[in-house]
C-alpha cells in the first residue's frame, strides 16, 4: 500500500453520483446546428480561417491558434458554415463572444486523418505541434493548452499525476471514461510521461468509484505498463483540485502562484490523457468529449458529445423535468449558471446540471459571521475565510491581500459549511476582481503618467535645445561681429557652419506647432483614458467580458448587501 | 430561484442550530441544579429567556434591522440563560431582568450585534450585576438537606417576584456563601484546608450539590465536543492550566492551597470551560490563539480566586481575555498551503 498524505480541511457533501454513472457513455443525437466558440481555452483566441458558406469535413481546423499560448477548434462534424458571429457562450456574463455556427450535413465526412504507430520515433516538438494543432487542452475544466504543459528539462519532473478524482458531486464523466477507455487514458499517459520525461505514472481515484479504480488497475497490468499505479484516494472535496491531488499523492504542496513542474510534479486529468492518446495515434482532433447530463432530468448519463452541441439539444436526450429552472455547467461546487440553453458544450463542459427549486433550494439570509471557524476548517488551502470576507467586505483590499486571498482557489468549502450561510466566495471573487480592475486602471494610469512625464520631458528638452541653439547662434553672430571688426576672414566657413546650425532653428516656428498639435492629441488620448474607463468600444469580447463580470459582481455584492440581514454589508 | 453562483449547495446548519445545541447541552447541568437547589432557577431561567427577547427585539428595532431572522438565532436566548445560571436562584426577579437587558443592549447591540460584540455578553451582564449588587449576588440558596429551612417552589415564587417570606422565615435561614467563597473566608480567619473541608457545604470534591452541577455541564461540554460545535482547545487547556496553577501551590503549600479538581468543581470553571469561553465571537479564531487565551483565562481564574478580591474569577478572567482576542488573533495567523516549511 502507497501510503498517502493529507490536505487541509475539506468536506463531504452528497454525492450525487449514483444517478447518471450506472449508464454506459451514450454517442449523443447529431445536433441542428453547433454553435463553437473560438476561445474554448486559457490563452488568445482562435482565430477564423473559415467562411461562412463553406463546406468543412469533420475534424477540419476551423478556428487556428495564435500566439503562444492557444489552441485550434475544429468542425465537430461535416457541415456548411452558417454564420462566424458573436453568440451567447458559456460563461456567466452572459457576453457574447466570437462563435462559429456550423450545420451538419448528416455525412459526418472526416478529413483525412494522419494516424501514427509508432510515436516513439516522433521528434517531442511534433508531437507538442500535433497536440496544439489538435485542440487538446485540459480536460478537467481548466482548459489550459496541454501542448504548453506538456514540455520540461530532463530530469525535472519525477511524478505525472493523472487526475482522475473526479470529487465535484454530480460529475460523473471522468468515472464512466476510465471505467470504459482505460486502455487507451494509459496510451496517453504513456505519451505524456515521454514528453515530460516524467519516472512515474500515478493515477488518483477517489475510493468512490471502484469500478474506474478495478478497470485502470487491471489496464496497467494488461497493458504492462511500468511504474504506473492506479491509486485510491479518500474521497473529499475538493481532493480532485490539482493542488490538493499532487499533496495527498506525492506529499507536495504547491504554493500558489508556483509551478508544479518546479517541484518535480505535473498534472493532468484523465480525460486529457485520452485526448492525447487519440490525436496522436489516430489524428482525431479534440471535436468531442464526454459530458455527464444530470440533475433535474429524467435520465441521468453520460453523452459524448460534440463540442458545439447546444446545451438544449443535449439535455433534451436525457428528458429534463419540467420544473428546470436553469444548468449549471461544471459541479454544484464550482461550476458556474449558464446565461442561457442555447450556449454551445465547449471542451470544459464536463457536466450539466439541469436546477430546479427542490435540487437547489434558493439561498437563505445571511446573517453576521459568528466567527464559528467552520470556514478555516474546511479550507483546503488552509486561509481564515472568516478574516478574508471581513476584509473583503469592507473592501479593505490591503489586508485581504496580506491574508492571502489569492491563495483562494474558490473551491466553496467555506461557503458551504458556513451556518450564517453568507456568500462568502462571491465576496472573495468580488474583492479579487476589484484588486484586478484596480490595478488595470492603474497600470492605464501609469502608461498614461508615464506617456506625460515623457512629453514634459520631451518639452523640457527640446525648450533646453532651443535655448542653447539660440545662445549658440547669438553667441556666434556676436563672435563673427567681432571677428568682422577685428580682422575680416573669408566668410564662407563660418557662414556655413551658422547656417548648420540656422536650419534646425529657422524651422523653429513650424516644429513648434507639430510639436503642439501632438501634445494636444497626446493630451486628448491622456483624457479619455482616464476619464473613460467604461469606453468599451476598442475591447476585445474578452476584455468587455471581464469588464461586466466586475460589473456584475459590484451589482451582485450591493444587491447581497440589500438582502443580507448583517449590517456592515448594510451600512 | 436557485443561487446564481457556486456553491450551488450548502451545509444544511445554521446559527440557530448550532446555539439550539448549545442550549440543549446545558440542561444536565440545570436538571441537577433543580434537583440540588429546588426549581427556583427555572423561574430566573425563563425570566431571563423572556427579558433577552424581548431586548434583543427591541435593540434590533430601534437599529432598524429584520427582527425575525435574528430572534430565531437563539443567540439571545443562551446569553439569558446563561446570565440566569451565574445569578443566585432566589434572587429578586429584577436582578435577573437588569443583568440579561443590560448583557443583550448594551454588550450586544450598542456594538453591533450579533458577531460583532468583542466582550461576552452575559460576563459583562455578570459583571455588572456583581459590582452594582454585591449582596443580592452572594445569596446563594443551600442546597436540599443543608439550609436550616427549604421554601415550597410558591413561597420561592413569592419571593421572587414579591419579595416576601413566609411568616417567620429570615433570608439568611435559606442562603449561604458559595463553597469557593466560604473557603475564601475560612483560609481569612486562618483555618486549614483539610478542616474547611470538613464542613456540611462540601460533597467529595468541592460544593455539595455544586459540584454535581458543575458535572452537569461538563457532560453537556463533552456533548458540545462530540457534536463539534466546539474545539477541545479551549476547554481542555483552560481546565489544564487552572489544574496546572492549582496543582502547583496545592503542592507547595497543601495547607492553605486546595486541591486541584476542587477549582474543576466549583464556581463556574466547568461552565465557563465549555459554555462560555467557547463562544465563537469573543474567543480567536485560530487554534494557536485559542491555548493562548484559554491558558490565560485559566492563570486569571485562578489568581483571583485565591489572592484577588472575588469569589470567583471566571467571569473577570473571561472578559480580561476577550480585550486581548484581535490581538491574540493578529499574531497566530498560520501559515498557508504550500508556504509552510515543505514536509512532504
Ligand atoms: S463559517 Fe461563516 S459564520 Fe463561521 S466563521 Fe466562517 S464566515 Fe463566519
Ligand atoms: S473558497 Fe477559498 S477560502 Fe473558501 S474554502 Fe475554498 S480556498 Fe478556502
Amino acid at each position: 500500500m502507497r501510503s498517502l498524505f493529507k490536505f487541509h480541511g475539506g468536506i463531504h457533501p452528497a454525492s450525487n453520483k449514483a444517478q447518471s454513472n450506472h449508464k454506459p457513455i451514450t454517442q449523443a443525437a447529431l445536433p441542428s446546428r453547433l454553435v463553437i466558440p473560438l476561445h474554448q481555452h486559457v490563452g488568445n483566441s482562435a482565430k477564423p480561417i473559415v467562411e461562412a458558406g463553406q463546406r468543412v469535413l469533420k475534424g477540419q481546423i476551423i478556428g487556428a491558434p495564435e500566439g503562444h499560448v492557444s489552441s485550434a477548434v475544429h468542425a465537430p462534424t461535416s457541415g456548411v458554415i452558417a454564420a462566424i458571429d458573436m453568440q451567447q457562450v458559456a460563461h456567466p456574463s452572459g457576453i457574447p463572444d466570437l462563435c462559429i455556427t456550423l450545420i451538419p450535413d448528416g455525412d459526418d465526412e472526416w478529413i483525412a486523418r494522419e494516424s501514427c504507430d509508432d510515436w516513439q520515433a516522433v521528434a517531442h516538438t511534433d508531437l507538442r505541434h500535433r497536440l496544439r494543432d489538435a485542440g487538446v487542452v485540459g480536460l478537467g475544466g481548466a482548459a489550459f493548452p496541454s501542448d504548453m504543459k506538456l514540455y520540461s528539462h530532463k530530469h525535472q519532473i519525477k511524478t505525472l499525476v493523472l487526475n482522475g478524482a473526479e470529487c465535484e458531486p454530480y460529475i460523473t464523466c471522468d468515472d464512466l471514461l476510465m471505467r470504459e477507455r482505460a486502455a487507451e487514458i494509459l496510451q496517453g499517459a504513456e505519451i505524456m510521461r515521454a514528453l515530460l520525461y516524467a519516472e512515474e505514472v500515478l493515477i488518483g481515484i477517489e475510493d468512490n468509484k471502484p469500478e474506474a479504480i478495478a478497470a485502470m488497475r487491471s489496464a496497467i497490468l494488461d497493458g504492462k505498463h511500468q511504474n504506473m499505479e492506479a491509486v485510491a484516494v479518500p474521497t473529499i472535496y475538493p481532493g480532485g483540485g490539482a493542488k490538493q491531488l499532487i499533496r495527498v499523492l506525492t506529499g507536495i504542496e504547491v504554493a500558489a502562484g508556483m509551478r508544479s513542474t518546479n517541484l518535480g510534479v505535473q498534472c493532468f486529468n484523465v480525460g486529457t490523457a485520452y485526448s492525447t492518446w487519440r490525436a496522436i495515434r489516430h489524428g482525431e482532433a479534440l471535436i468531442s468529449r464526454i459530458v455527464t447530463v444530470t440533475g433535474n432530468v429524467g435520465q441521468p448519463q453520460n453523452f459524448e458529445a460534440l463540442l458545439g452541441t447546444p446545451v438544449n439539444e443535449l439535455v433534451a436526450q436525457a428528458g429534463p423535468l419540467p420544473d428546470t429552472r436553469g444548468y449549471i455547467m461544471g459541479g454544484p461546487m464550482m461550476g458556474i449558471r449558464l446565461p442561457s440553453a442555447e450556449v454551445g458544450v465547449i471542451k470544459a463542459t464536463n457536466c450539466l446540471i439541469a436546477m430546479s427549486d427542490s435540487l437547489f433550494p434558493p439561498a437563505l439570509p445571511a446573517l453576521p459571521c459568528i466567527r464559528c471557524t467552520r470556514c478555516v476548517d474546511v479550507c483546503p488551502a488552509e486561509l481564515q475565510p472568516q478574516e478574508l470576507f471581513w476584509f473583503a467586505q469592507s473592501k479593505n483590499l490591503l489586508k485581504a491581500q496580506e491574508y492571502h486571498l489569492f491563495d483562494c482557489i474558490e473551491c466553496g468549502a467555506c461557503s458551504y459549511v458556513c451556518p450564517s450561510n453568507i456568500p462568502l466566495v462571491e465576496y472573495y471573487r468580488f474583492a479579487k476582481s476589484e484588486i484586478w480592475a484596480q490595478e488595470t486602471s492603474k497600470k492605464a494610469a501609469d502608461a498614461a503618467r508615464e506617456r506625460h512625464e515623457y512629453r514634459e520631458l520631451r518639452i523640457e528638452r527640446e525648450k533646453q535645445e532651443k535655448a542653447d541653439k539660440l545662445a549658440a547662434k547669438e553667441k556666434a553672430a556676436l563672435e563673427a561681429k567681432a571677428l568682422k571688426s577685428a580682422a575680416p576672414l573669408p566668410p564662407a566657413v563660418e557662414g556655413a557652419n551658422v547656417s548648420l546650425y540656422d536650419a534646425p532653428v529657422d524651422a523653429d516656428p513650424e516644429n513648434t506647432m507639430q510639436l503642439k498639435i501632438q501634445a494636444a492629441i497626446d493630451h486628448a488620448k491622456q483624457q479619455a483614458a482616464v476619464s473613460k474607463p467604461e469606453n468599451t468600444e476598442h475591447l476585445t469580447p474578452q476584455q468587455q467580458a471581464e469588464i461586466a463580470t466586475i460589473e456584475a459582481r459590484r451589482a451582485r455584492i450591493r444587491e447581497l448587501a440589500l438582502s443580507s440581514a448583517d449590517e456592515h454589508t448594510k451600512e | 430561484m436557485p443561487g446564481f453562483f457556486s456553491p450551488f449547495i450548502t451545509k444544511p446548519d445554521s446559527v440557530s442550530q448550532i446555539m439550539l445545541k448549545v442550549l440543549l447541552a446545558l440542561i444536565p447541568g440545570i436538571a441537577l441544579y433543580v434537583w440540588y437547589f429546588g426549581p427556583a432557577i427555572l423561574v430566573s431561567i425563563t425570566l431571563a429567556s423572556l427579558t433577552a427577547l424581548a431586548t434583543e427585539a427591541l435593540m434590533l428595532r430601534l437599529r432598524n434591522r429584520p427582527i425575525a431572522p435574528f430572534l430565531k438565532d437563539n443567540s439571545a436566548l443562551l446569553t439569558g440563560w446563561l446570565i440566569a445560571l451565574s445569578i443566585p436562584p432566589l434572587a429578586p426577579w429584577w436582578l435577573v431582568v437588569i443583568g440579561t437587558a443590560f448583557a443583550i443592549s448594551v454588550s450586544k447591540h450598542l456594538y453591533g450585534g450579533l458577531g460583532n460584540n468583542p466582550f461576552n455578553p452575559a460576563m459583562i451582564g455578570y459583571a455588572v450585576l456583581i459590582i452594582s449588587f454585591p449582596v443580592q449576588m452572594t445569596q446563594w440558596l443551600s442546597p436540599h438537606g443543608l439550609g436550616a429551612i427549604q421554601l415550597g417552589f410558591i413561597d420561592q415564587l413569592n419571593y421572587i417576584f414579591l419579595g416576601v417570606f413566609p411568616e417567620g422565615i429570615k433570608l439568611d435561614a435559606l442562603t449561604m456563601a458559595t463553597p469557593l467563597d466560604t473557603l475564601k473566608t475560612q483560609l481569612h480567619l486562618d483555618g486549614q484546608i483539610s478542616e474547611i473541608l470538613e464542613m456540611p457545604i462540601y460533597g467529595r470534591l468541592a460544593g455539595h450539590g455544586s459540584e454535581m452541577v458543575a458535572a452537569g455541564f461538563l457532560f453537556g461540554g463533552l456533548y458540545l465536543l462530540a457534536s463539534r460545535i466546539i474545539s477541545w482547545h479551549i476547554p481542555v487547556v483552560y481546565l489544564g492550566t487552572l489544574f496546572a496553577v492549582a496543582g502547583l501551590f496545592h503542592l507547595l503549600d497543601p495547607a492553605h492551597y486546595v486541591e486541584p479538581l476542587f477549582h474543576w468543581f466549583s464556581g463556574a470553571a466547568m461552565i465557563g470551560a465549555f459554555f462560555i469561553l467557547t463562544d465563537p465571537i469573543t474567543s480567536p479564531t485560530t487554534h494557536k490563539g485559542k491555548l493562548i487565551f484559554a491558558a490565560g483565562a485559566g492563570l486569571i481564574t485562578y489568581l483571583i480566586r485565591a489572592f484577588g478580591g472575588f469569589p470567583d474569577g471566571m467571569a473577570f478572567a473571561t472578559l480580561l481575555m476577550n480585550i486581548c482576542v484581535p490581538l491574540i488573533d493578529a499574531y497566530t495567523q498560520p501559515k498557508v498551503f504550500g508556504k509552510k516549511e515543505q514536509k512532504p
